[in-house]
């Protein structure tokens, strides 16, 4: 499969407080392949944030290159078509919301982009549909939960039919069953229309049906690969003050207290089938 | 109890005054309005008043509605109407100490206070059978040929609906803000005036904070939506004038047409 994402020695820093120049991103090179659900990992002031910004021309690089579906981002021409195959959603969904109906504001993208106003109810319904918050159209968005606000704020995005969808910390801010509607909806988009998934997050439980992890630290990769894989490396991660998943935790101590089982079993169901076996 | 103000005075409705195009609304109130300066007789505003209180049943609107929006500038209209009485010359028909009333003070201060309160009715009419939303698409809409002359009507209008959209927010947010300082011994309801609007600063400080951020997110937020102005944007629901809106629009112009009509005469 074709990368639709590629960064080389992508590096980017910020102003501190102090006047200081700190730096963000490190030299981070990878390529995302299209159609994959990748996972970033990192905790606060990783520079993930910083690196899911440059994926659609909001932040442009200090150093190095970023390339979406082959185009440069550092070329203001392309700045909308970039924008419009790489949509955002962002942490506070309050604060991406346009308008005052539903509907409206999931038709904001394909407004801006000048699409035909038949085409434009064409795809918001679907859209909608997508995210099962049809019935809701016509509500005002104050009114709605937060994991019901996220999932329009995915729908206002796939209006504008991208082929990939960053999410820069989509449920950091809603409570547990809003943060089962958005991650469902998310691998649902991902799996059945084909459109490649960039989770930033730092919920191990959210990770676990990606294809990729990339843990960051620091302005740099210091994992990448399948979960099972990622997460096998239980003192690493711990060590970039990230916690594992439940099921690799229980599975670490369990080794540790002498038991010798596989640390990719990942999902609840695979760790109990270990653990079973063992038992028996 | 915050949540109980009422934002842009809009009561939903389905009437054929709540149905016509914003923009006919708009026309209307303004055609109404120079109408109502031009109209000089008693006869040209018994047409005025007819046609007001005709749009106002055909609205449902209750008048106790419309009264209410009078009540606060009753003040202006009793002082315009009081100084109209007193300094217009005329046939005195009483005088004492500095003070004389004529028949033309009387006639014009009549009209004054008819005039503004007609005037206030008219646009709250409009304001009670027009959502907010409407009423920006149909401003943009109707502004558009501004642009010409770079007037940014685009991004006006788009002001005021993202507006629009944080009221309710900014409402929500005030009343958390307020819990978590009333929860840390604030008091927000007793004193005199100066005192409760000192105790009102850690409320604001917090807020406009707030209001800042949630401005730059969402700013992000609609670039990354590939929002980039006005130029070669398009909407989704389409503003189209129907039959009931050149009924509209024609009802308008015989109003203003019968009552300049009635001025030439004289009347």
């Amino acid at each position: 499969m074709k990368d639709i994402i590629v960064t080389e020695n992508l590096r980017y820093s910020y102003i501190s407080d102090e006047d200081k120049r700190e730096l963000a991103l490190d030299g981070i090179s990878l390529s995302i392949e299209e159609g994959s659900f990748v996972a970033v990992l990192g905790h606060n002031g990783s520079g993930k944030s910083t690196f899911a910004k440059h994926l659609n021309a909001i932040l442009l690089p200090e150093g190095g290159k970023v390339y979406v579906a082959g185009m440069d981002t550092h070329d203001e021409n392309l700045t909308i078509e970039i924008r419009r195959q790489v949509g955002m959603v962002f942490q506070n969904p309050d604060n991406q919301m346009v308008a005052n109906v539903v509907e409206e504001d999931v038709a904001f993208g394909p407004e801006n982009l000048g699409v035909e106003p038949s085409e434009i109810r064409r795809r918001v319904d679907e859209a909608l549909k997508l995210v099962g918050m049809y019935e809701y159209r016509t509500h005002a968005p104050h009114l709605l939960s937060g994991g019901q606000k996220q999932r329009i704020a995915i729908a206002g995005i796939i209006a504008m039919r991208p082929r990939c969808i960053v999410l820069d910390e989509p449920t950091a801010m809603l409570d547990p069953v809003g943060r089962e509607e958005v991650i469902k909806t998310i691998r649902e988009l991902n799996r059945n229309q084909g459109i490649t998934v960039v989770l930033i997050t730092h919920h191990m439980k959210e990770t676990i049906d990606a294809d990729r992890v990339i843990i960051m630290e620091d302005g740099r990769i210091v994992a990448d690969g399948r979960p099972s894989e990622v997460f096998a490396r239980v003192e690493e991660i711990k060590a970039v003050g990230l916690d594992v998943p439940d099921t690799t935790e229980l599975i670490y101590e369990l080794n540790r207290e002498g038991f010798n089982l596989p640390l990719e079993a990942l999902s609840v169901e695979e760790c109990a089938e270990v653990i079973y076996a063992v038992l028996s | 109890m915050l949540k109980d103000i009422t934002l842009g005075q809009f009561f939903p409705g389905d009437t054929l005054l709540h149905r016509l195009d914003p923009r006919t609304k708009l026309i209307l109130t303004f055609v109404y309005i120079v109408a109502l300066f031009v109209a000089k007789s008693y006869i040209s505003y018994a047409v005025m008043l007819l046609f007001l209180i005709m749009s106002v049943v055909i609205s449902k609107v209750k008048p106790k509605a419309l009264f209410r929006g009078l009540k606060p500038i009753m003040v202006i209209i009793i002082i315009t109407a009081l100084l109209n009485l007193f300094y217009t010359d005329g046939n005195t028909l009483v005088e004492f100490w500095i003070f004389k009333i004529t028949d033309a003070g009387i006639k014009s201060a009549v009209f004054m206070a008819l005039r503004i309160s007609m005037l206030i009715m008219g646009t709250f009419l409009l304001t009670y059978t027009t959502s907010p939303i409407d009423l920006t698409d149909g401003l943009e809409k109707l502004l558009n040929p501004l642009k010409k002359i770079k007037v940014p009507v685009h991004e006006l209008a788009m002001m005021m609906s993202i507006a629009l959209r944080f009221i309710p927010t900014l409402i929500e947010e005030t009343d958390k803000i307020m819990s978590a300082q009333k929860a840390r011994g604030a008091d927000f309801e007793t004193g005199n005036i100066l005192q409760r609007a000192k105790a009102m600063l850690p409320l604001l400080v917090p807020l406009f904070v707030s209001a800042f951020r949630r401005a730059d997110e969402l700013a992000v937020a609609m670039e990354a939506r590939c929002y980039h102005g006005g130029v070669g944007r398009t909407r989704m629901k389409q503003l189209r004038m129907k039959r009931r809106d050149l009924l509209g629009l024609a009802a308008g112009a015989l109003l203003l047409g019968s009552v300049i009509t009635l001025a030439s005469l004289g009347l």
